[in-house]
């Protein structure tokens, strides 16, 4: 893995290459992961993924879901990138999903917990890597210990995360020496800390000592920590890690947020967003498409108007009730104003979805829970959020970063789009 | 002057004769639908073509249900890719919701859900009676309490057949006063001649012939006088195919082969014969034998939302732990996108954390069920069928000697030996 910089104006574009086992993967930064739940794209089948224009050449898996098949892909041996059938997608594992909530208080000096579809799971840094070798990703993030989102940590438990992580990831680098199964594979260090300046900075120093192929900024999911400490903090640690080595962040997924994140210095995200958005019966309809001029006003004014529209029609049947999650760059197609919108999911979208159903179609199928609800936004909802990511790569090439966020900002500010008949 | 038809002995014969007048001009036949390209030797059945408007579809055919608009999470384009050329939706679902004038509006049925192939409604029927609260039958229709907002509606022979009009599906169906199989007494011949009437009523009622097909669906239960006289009177009627309903729901299969074999006796053979609800491979087979061409089931897709492959040797239930190491796909043989991808051992794990599991297994069983039909179909036009059933008999079961009884006489009757 070799990370090339073209520039770092307001955030880093580049690439991260000779990515993969095979050494000839690329991924274009800053860029997210396909994000997989037991190593498929949710909702999708290979043949609905490929319909999806931008899908990222690295796919994320969890080891949450791969330790409970330890034993099978040890007996498989031709490890988890074949067995999942994708072959030639490079694969990243990180610790943990990042949909699924982790309970706190569960890790220990010698073992971090995680949880999959049988329950907890204890793992010590030995194990971790037994399990790393049988399922070969071409990357993986070291275990560590990131219970630090959940309410108030105090300094103890800061300084504790810190030493576990780093003890773990010096036993780990030795064991991947000794480790031939993964000779092609990177590991990437995590930076933890909590909320804690000094601590968070002690561990980007320390573990940037180490012989690592990148870093991991751990303990930021949730909403538990301020908003402005945590940007402070991503600062910070970015600060003190090394130019030519990747950086990625977990749990970290809606636009303005990576936005944020890539102005401080971050490369990669996941690509769990756009998943959520699915789940709760939305797409995404932000646009990122900034570029001054008679278009963009009229865009700019649709965008506001999508997410505005038909505020004073109350319903007196069943209203469906949109998550309390949802953002402003989303609409929840149960609302009946959809009921008979004829229109795309989003106009001028080139994704499967919205070149051959509506609204209406979308409408229907969620309101009679149907499954393809699920396939067809996920395909929307992916295509977008890559698409975004390309629509950032592109403003930081044309060095108009500035005017992408800004757009993204006022459009963060309008509010939750059914305010007034959603709930 | 001599007919078109008559050839030049008969011109000389005549020509002694006094001219006749010009017989008038016959009203245009419709289009058949159902062009027969080979027949078994042996047995029943056909091989053929349905010229429907959105394309023809090779019969015998397996029409994979769609209720709602949608092949359970499987898109459109999958759907097209599987070489699905006709699927099914829902009447009774879809006339409540999102409903029929929205739909019309959507570009029916086809414009709603993007599916440029064919379609087959039924009528709303068989639906309301196992569905809907407090549905009774009256002579005027099916009364029901809608389950949304709980209000008394009547779904009239002429109430399905306009909601099927906007709809827009290639076929039709009229709508029965459908009798549980396993029902007896004067119950069913009651249905079995309100059917007639109300076969009657939907013709009548019909907006749109020449797009849409009207299928009949002979009735009668499982006593033979009153399916010949079903089949008497229905056959009257000029309706473009006929199906064969109030079967699969389970009956004991000796009576339920048996009263195919009486419909297919008896039905035109050069119009279409759609057996409503069967879909088992076994029954499938038999029922080409004795002489049906249309098939549909909703076995194949809700299978495999529990996690059930079929197989040419039976099922595999995915979920089994015996299944965990298993590195084989689920059919070796099979070319379809599941199988040339994933592994057993893969399906099972993804079975238990996640719902595209379901998308794989369903893709796989709509390939299964339709590669079975091509095969068949493929046999009848080469002359094989009657090998082909041999093969797939010993491949299900083993051997002729563990065929299924009622099977073996079933094909007995439409002139296939096992042995």
């Amino acid at each position: 893995m070799r990370l090339k910089l073209f520039g770092v104006g307001s955030g880093r574009l580049g690439m991260l290459a000779e990515l993969g086992r095979s050494g000839a993967g690329s991924l274009a930064l800053p860029g997210c992961l396909l994000y997989t739940r037991g190593g498929s794209a949710p909702h999708l089948t290979c043949d609905t993924l490929g319909e999806v224009a931008g899908v990222p050449p690295v796919a994320q898996l969890t080891l949450s879901f791969m330790a409970e098949l330890h034993e099978v892909l040890q007996e498989y041996k031709e490890g988890a990138a074949k067995f999942i059938g994708m072959p030639d997608t490079a694969v990243y594992c990180s610790l943990h999903d990042p949909v699924a909530p982790c309970p706190s208080g569960y890790n220990t000096n010698k073992a971090a917990s995680v949880w999959g579809t049988s329950g907890r799971m204890e793992i010590t840094a030995s194990k971790f890597m037994d399990i790393q070798r049988a399922i070969q990703p071409d990357w993986f993030q070291c275990i560590s210990d990131g219970d630090t989102i959940s309410g108030e940590v105090s300094r103890k438990r800061a300084k504790k995360s810190v030493d576990r992580s780093l003890s773990f990831l010096d036993v780990c680098l030795q064991l991947l020496e000794k480790s031939p199964e993964l000779q092609g594979s990177v590991m990437f260090g995590a930076i933890e800390g909590g909320d804690v300046l000094e601590e968070r900075l002690r561990s980007a120093r320390e573990t940037a000592k180490r012989p690592v192929g990148g870093f991991l900024l751990d303990g930021f999911q949730g909403s538990a920590m301020a908003k402005e400490t945590k940007l402070k903090l991503i600062a910070s640690v970015t600060a003190e890690l090394p130019e030519d080595k990747p950086r990625i962040i977990h749990g970290v997924g809606k636009p303005d947020e990576v936005l944020e994140c890539i102005e401080r210095g971050v490369d990669i995200f996941e690509s769990f967003f756009p998943f959520q958005v699915t789940e709760r019966g939305c797409a995404l309809v932000f646009g990122y498409d900034y570029h001054p001029g008679p278009e963009a006003a009229v865009s700019k004014q649709n965008g506001a108007q999508e997410l505005e529209k038909n505020g004073a029609e109350e319903d007196q049947d069943e209203i469906a009730k949109a998550d309390p999650e949802m953002t402003p760059f989303e609409i929840f197609l149960k609302d009946k104003r959809y009921q008979d919108d004829f229109g795309p999911l989003l106009e001028g979208c080139s994704c499967y979805c919205c070149q051959r159903h509506t609204r209406a179609y979308l409408h229907h199928l969620l309101v009679t829970n149907e499954l393809l609800a699920g396939v067809l936004l996920m395909m929307h909802n992916f295509q977008h959020y890559f698409s975004f990511f390309g629509a950032i790569r592109d403003a930081l090439r044309d060095n108009k970063l500035d005017q992408l966020k800004k757009f993204i900002f006022s459009q963060a500010l309008q509010g939750p789009a059914d305010a007034r008949t959603g709930q | 002057m001599a007919a078109p038809t008559e050839g030049p002995e008969q011109a000389r014969a005549q020509a002694p004769a006094p001219v006749p007048a010009p017989a008038p001009a016959p009203a245009p036949a419709p289009a058949p639908l159902l062009r027969v390209v080979a027949k078994c030797s042996r047995s029943r059945a056909r091989a053929g073509e349905l010229l429907l408007p959105h394309g023809a579809v090779p019969c015998p055919v397996f029409m994979p249900v769609g209720t709602r608009g949608t092949a359970k999470g499987i898109t459109a384009a999958q759907l097209a890719a599987l070489g699905c050329r006709i699927c099914l939706g829902n009447t009774y679902h879809l006339g409540t919701r999102p409903g029929p004038e929205l739909v019309q509006r959507a570009g029916g049925l086809h414009g709603f859900m993007g599916w440029a192939r064919n379609l087959l409604t039924d009528s709303g029927g068989f639906q309301m009676v196992s569905l809907a609260a407090l549905s009774e039958v009256t002579e005027g229709g099916v009364r029901f309490l809608s389950p949304y907002g709980g209000a008394e509606l009547l779904l009239s022979p002429e109430r399905s057949v306009h909601i099927q009009n906007a709809l827009g599906a290639d076929i039709i169906m009229q709508l029965d006063d459908v009798v549980s199989s396993t029902t007896t007494g004067p119950r069913v011949e009651e249905a079995m001649h309100r059917s007639v009437r109300w076969l009657d009523r939907c013709i009548a009622a019909h907006r749109r012939p020449s797009q849409q097909s009207l299928f009949a669906i002979i009735q009668g239960g499982l006593d033979p006088a009153l399916r010949r006289r079903c089949l008497e009177e229905m056959t009257r009627r000029d309706v473009p195919g006929f199906a064969i309903g109030g079967l699969s729901g389970g009956e004991e299969k000796e009576q339920f082969w048996r009263m195919v074999k009486l419909c297919t006796d008896l039905l035109p053979p050069d119009k279409p014969r759609y057996l409503m609800g069967v879909g088992y491979a076994t029954d499938l087979v038999v029922c080409v034998a004795l002489g049906c061409d249309m098939f549909d089931c909703v076995f194949p897709t809700r299978t495999a939302r529990f996690g059930s492959a079929l197989v040419p040797w039976g099922s595999l239930q995915l979920k089994s732990q015996q299944f965990a190491k298993d590195f084989r796909p689920i059919d070796e043989r099979c070319g379809c996108p599941t199988c040339r991808r994933h592994s057993r051992a893969y399906l099972h794990a993804l079975l238990r954390s996640d719902p595209a599991a379901l998308h794989h297994l369903t893709v796989h069983n709509i390939a299964y069920q339709l590669e079975l039909m091509r095969a068949m179909r493929d046999s009848i036009v080469g002359q094989r069928f009657p090998d082909f059933v041999r093969d797939f008999v010993r491949a299900r079961y083993g051997g002729p000697e563990r065929c299924p009884p009622w099977a073996r006489h079933a094909l007995e009757a439409a002139g296939i030996v096992l042995e």
